[in-house]
C-alpha cells in the first residue's frame, strides 16, 4: 500500500469524493478513530502519564463514551463509529493520532481494505473499472518494477490534460504489453492530476482467463470506436497502443521502427469527441525481450499472434520471464488539436489518414532523437 | 368503456403480479390473462383464459373482447419451465408467431408491449462494453433462451412493419432479481456453493422486479413505441455479488465449466445452457440512456440495491456475510489495539525521555 496515499485520519471530514484514496483514508479513520476511541476507554493507556497528556484534549463527547466502555474486557460499544467521526469537534485532527504509530495505521487501513473486498463493498464502472484495486493492488506491484527496474523517466508530462478527454498515443513493443503498464503508473504517480489512463485492449486480452479480469478491473476496454468514444466522452483520459501485435511482437531487428497503425480508427475516435491527441514515444520497453524469434507453427496451434523466442526464454525455463534491466524514456509530446474540423470530419478518410501520419511521424521522430541521446541501454 | 388489455404469461410469478397491477388502474375497464396452466397466484377480477397461445383459439379471445393492448411476457427463459428445449422453443417461437397472426387480424389492436431479453445481445469478448439498443442483435446467440429472443423480436418487427398503426414497444430486461422472482440466475445465486469460471469476473447488471413491472406498466399505459434496454443503475462484477451474498464460490477452469454445468442441469439443480456459461465468463452491460430520456423511467433500485434487495428479501446470506467479516475485522484491531496500546504506551514514555 503506498503510504503517500494514506491520509492522515482527522481531516476526513466528508462530503467525501468517492475516490479510492480516499476511500482507503475514510477506511484508516474509520478503523483509527474507533481503536482510538477504545484506547482512550482503556485503563491502561490512561494511567500513562504521557499518553494521558496526549489525549488531554479530548472533547467531553468521547470522554462519557470512553467512561461507558471502560471495564477492561473491550468489547466497543454498539453505537455507530460514524457518531464518533462526526463529533462536531474543533477542526484539529485527534489528539491522540501522534501516539498511533504509522504501521499500526498502515495495518488499519489494509483491514478496512481486505474487509471492504471480502464483503463485495466496492464500486466499479460500467466498464469494470475498479480504481481501488488498481490503484493498491495491481499498480502497487508494478511500482517496484517502475521505479527500481526500469527507473522510468518521465518527460512532457504538462502535454497531458489535466481534465477533460484526450487520447494518449503510443508506440507498442516488449513482447508482453509492459510499456502500456508501465505508461498507466507514469500518469497516476507524476501527472499533477493524478489521472487514470483507460487503455483500449485487443479481443484476445478479453478472451484469456485471469488477463480479462485483470484487464477489466484495472481499466482496461475491447478497443473499438464505440468504447474509445464513450470513455473519451465521459472525459477520460484513454490510451491506445495502435500498432496492436505488430508492434509488440516484431522481430529485435526491426526495434523502434514503427509499424502500421492500424486503420486509424483512433483518429475518427477522437475527431467524434474532439479530443487532442497526446503522441507519447517510450523507449526502453524493446530491450526487455528481445525477440529473436518466432514459433510460428505453435502459435498457430495455440490461437496466439506469436510465441517468442527471446535470449532466456524458453531457454531459461521460468527465469526467461525476467526482463532484461533496460533504463525507460516515456515522453508525451505536444498534444495534436482535433477539434477545428467541423462535424462529419471523423468520416473523412483523407483527413484521417493524414492525422494519423502526422502522429505517427511525430512518435517515430521523437524516438530517433531519444535514442540519438541515450547513453546506454541499461543507463 | 376503458380499455381492454390481454397479457400472456400469467401463470408465472411476473405475468401474475403484472395482472394485479393493470387491475388497480382505473382506465382499464378488462384484463384477460393467458397461459398454458391455470395461475397460482390470484389473479383478482382478471379474466383468465386457459388458452395455448399456439392456437388459432387466441385469436378469437382477441376479437371477441375486443383487446386494443396486448402484453406478451410469454417467452420462457428456461427449458426448466417448459419442460425440455423443444417445447419451449414451440412455446417461445411458434407461440409468438400465432399470438402476433392473430393481433395482426384484430383491427381493434393499437399497442403491443413484448417483455424481451438483454440476452439477445449474446454474451463475448468481442463485444462493446455496453450495448445499445441499435446494436444488430448478435449473430453468437445461437441457442437457448437468446436464440428465442432474437427471433421473438424479429416477428415483432415484421408485425410492426405490416400494422404500423399499432405502437409496437420491445423492452429488453436484465436479469431480474428481487424478493419473489426466480430464474436460472436467482437459482445460480441459490446455489449451497456458486460456481464461477476461472479467471473471469463478468460484469452484470439486474433490474428489480418492482422497477420492471413499473416499466412495463408505464409503456402499457403510455405511448412510447421503439425499443428499450431497461436495467438498474451501475454494475456489479460476479465476484463481487457473491461477495454481498456472503456466499462461498469454486472457481472452474473454462474447459471442465460446460460437463460441470451439464451436470447441474441434468441433476434438476441449476440451468447452465452453454449462453449462461458464456454470460458467466463475459458478461454483458447495456446502456439505458434510452430508458431514461426517452422513457423517463429512473429504476428505484440500483443493481446492486436490487441484488442487495434480493438476497435480503430471499434469505441468501451465506457463512460469509458483511456482518461476519466486519466482527473479525473488529476482532484483529481489538488484539492489535492491546498489543500496541502498550507498544505504542512505551514509545511516547521513551520519546518523551
Amino acid at each position: 500500500m503506498p503510504d503517500a496515499r494514506v491520509i492522515p485520519i482527522g481531516g476526513d471530514d466528508r462530503p467525501r469524493r468517492a475516490s479510492a484514496a480516499d476511500a482507503v483514508a475514510a477506511g484508516a479513520s474509520r478503523a483509527s478513530g474507533e481503536r482510538a476511541r477504545r484506547r482512550a476507554g482503556s485503563p491502561l493507556l490512561g494511567g500513562t502519564p504521557a499518553a494521558g497528556e496526549a489525549a488531554a484534549p479530548a472533547r467531553p463527547a468521547r470522554r462519557r463514551t470512553a467512561k461507558k466502555a471502560a471495564p477492561p474486557p473491550a468489547t466497543p460499544p454498539p453505537e455507530p463509529v460514524e457518531t464518533v467521526l462526526d463529533e462536531p469537534e474543533t477542526g484539529a485532527p485527534p489528539a491522540d493520532s501522534p501516539v498511533l504509530p504509522e504501521w499500526e495505521r498502515k495495518v488499519a487501513a489494509t483491514l478496512a481494505f481486505v474487509r471492504r473486498r471480502l464483503t463485495g463493498d466496492v464500486e466499479v464502472d460500467e466498464f469494470g473499472f475498479d480504481p481501488e484495486l488498481t490503484d493498491h493492488v495491481l499498480l502497487a506491484l508494478l511500482r517496484p518494477l517502475y521505479e527500481h527496474y526500469f527507473r522510468v523517466e518521465v518527460r512532457g508530462i504538462e502535454n497531458v490534460p489535466t481534465e477533460g478527454g484526450a487520447l494518449v498515443v503510443a508506440n507498442h513493443s516488449g513482447t508482453v504489453p509492459m510499456d502500456s503498464l508501465m505508461t498507466q503508473i507514469a500518469l497516476l504517480d507524476h501527472h499533477p492530476a493524478h489521472r487514470h489512463l483507460r487503455m483500449l485492449g485487443a479481443d484476445l486480452v478479453f478472451q484469456t482467463p485471469v488477463i480479462s479480469e485483470l484487464a477489466r478491473k484495472s481499466g482496461t476496454t475491447l478497443a473499438c470506436n464505440a468504447d474509445a468514444e464513450r470513455l473519451l466522452d465521459k472525459g477520460e483520459l484513454v490510451g491506445v497502443w495502435p500498432e496492436g501485435f505488430k508492434g509488440i511482437g516484431k522481430p529485435f531487428s526491426e526495434r523502434y521502427k514503427l509499424q502500421r497503425f492500424g486503420r486509424g480508427g483512433f483518429v475518427s475516435a477522437a475527431l467524434k469527441a474532439g479530443v487532442p491527441i497526446v503522441p507519447c514515444s517510450i523507449i526502453g520497453a524493446e530491450e526487455i525481450y528481445p525477440i529473436l524469434g518466432n514459433v510460428k507453427t505453435l502459435a498457430r496451434l495455440l490461437g496466439l499472434p506469436y510465441v517468442p523466442v527471446t535470449p532466456t526464454f524458453p531457454w531459461l525455463g521460468p527465469l526467461g520471464a525476467i526482463p532484461l534491466p533496460s533504463k525507460w524514456i516515456i515522453e508525451f509530446g505536444e498534444p495534436v488539436p482535433t477539434d477545428g474540423y467541423g462535424p462529419g470530419s471523423a468520416d473523412d478518410p483523407m483527413l484521417v489518414f493524414n492525422l494519423t501520419d502526422q502522429v505517427r511521424e511525430t512518435i517515430q521522430h521523437t524516438l530517433y532523437r531519444l535514442l540519438m541521446a541515450r547513453r546506454s541501454i541499461f543507463f | 368503456m376503458g380499455r381492454v388489455v390481454m397479457v400472456t404469461g400469467v401463470s408465472r410469478y411476473l405475468g401474475g403480479r403484472f395482472t394485479q397491477l393493470l387491475q388497480a388502474d382505473p382506465d382499464i375497464s378488462r384484463v384477460i390473462g393467458v397461459d398454458v396452466v391455470p395461475p397460482k397466484a390470484d389473479l383478482g377480477d382478471a379474466e383468465f383464459v386457459r388458452a395455448d397461445i399456439r392456437n388459432p383459439v387466441i385469436g378469437k379471445v382477441i376479437a371477441q373482447a375486443e383487446v386494443d393492448t396486448v402484453v406478451h411476457m410469454a417467452v420462457l427463459a428456461t427449458p426448466l419451465d417448459a419442460g425440455g428445449r423443444a417445447m419451449m422453443k414451440e412455446i417461445n417461437v411458434i407461440g409468438t408467431m400465432q399470438l402476433l397472426a392473430a393481433c395482426q387480424k384484430a383491427p381493434s389492436v393499437r399497442k403491443l408491449v413484448v417483455k424481451s431479453s438483454t440476452a439477445v445481445y449474446g454474451s463475448s469478448p468481442q463485444d462493446p462494453a455496453l450495448f445499445t439498443e441499435d446494436l444488430e442483435p448478435n449473430a453468437m446467440a445461437r441457442s437457448g433462451y437468446a436464440k428465442d429472443s432474437v427471433e421473438v423480436e424479429g416477428y415483432v418487427r415484421g408485425f410492426a412493419r405490416r400494422r404500423p398503426d399499432v405502437a409496437v414497444t420491445t423492452l429488453r430486461f436484465a436479469n431480474f432479481v428481487g424478493p419473489k422472482v426466480t430464474t436460472p440466475l436467482t437459482s445460480y445465486f441459490s446455489l449451497p456453493v456458486v460456481p464461477t469460471v476461472l479467471g473471469f469476473d463478468p460484469r452484470m447488471q439486474f433490474v428489480h422486479e418492482r422497477d420492471g413491472l413499473e416499466v412495463l406498466w408505464r409503456v402499457t399505459l403510455g405511448d412510447h413505441g421503439g425499443t428499450f434496454n431497461i436495467a438498474g443503475d451501475g454494475v456489479v462484477t460476479l465476484s463481487q455479488a457473491i461477495r454481498r451474498a456472503g456466499r462461498p464460490s469454486i472457481p472452474l477452469p473454462q474447459p471442465a465449466a460446460p460437463w460441470i454445468g451439464q451436470a447441474l442441469r441434468r441433476l434438476g439443480i441449476a440451468d447452465f445452457s452453454s449462453e449462461q456459461l458464456r454470460f458467466l465468463s463475459y458478461g454483458r452491460v447495456v446502456d439505458t440512456t434510452r430508458m431514461k430520456d426517452v422513457l423517463g423511467f429512473t429504476p428505484r433500485y440500483s443493481t446492486r440495491e436490487a441484488f442487495d434487495d434480493f438476497v435480503a428479501r430471499q434469505g441468501l446470506h451465506g457463512p460469509l456475510s458483511a456482518d461476519v467479516v466486519g466482527a473479525v475485522e473488529e476482532r484483529v484491531v481489538d488484539v492489535l489495539g492491546s498489543v500496541t496500546s502498550r507498544s505504542g504506551g512505551t514509545r511516547t514514555v521513551i520519546s518523551d525521555a
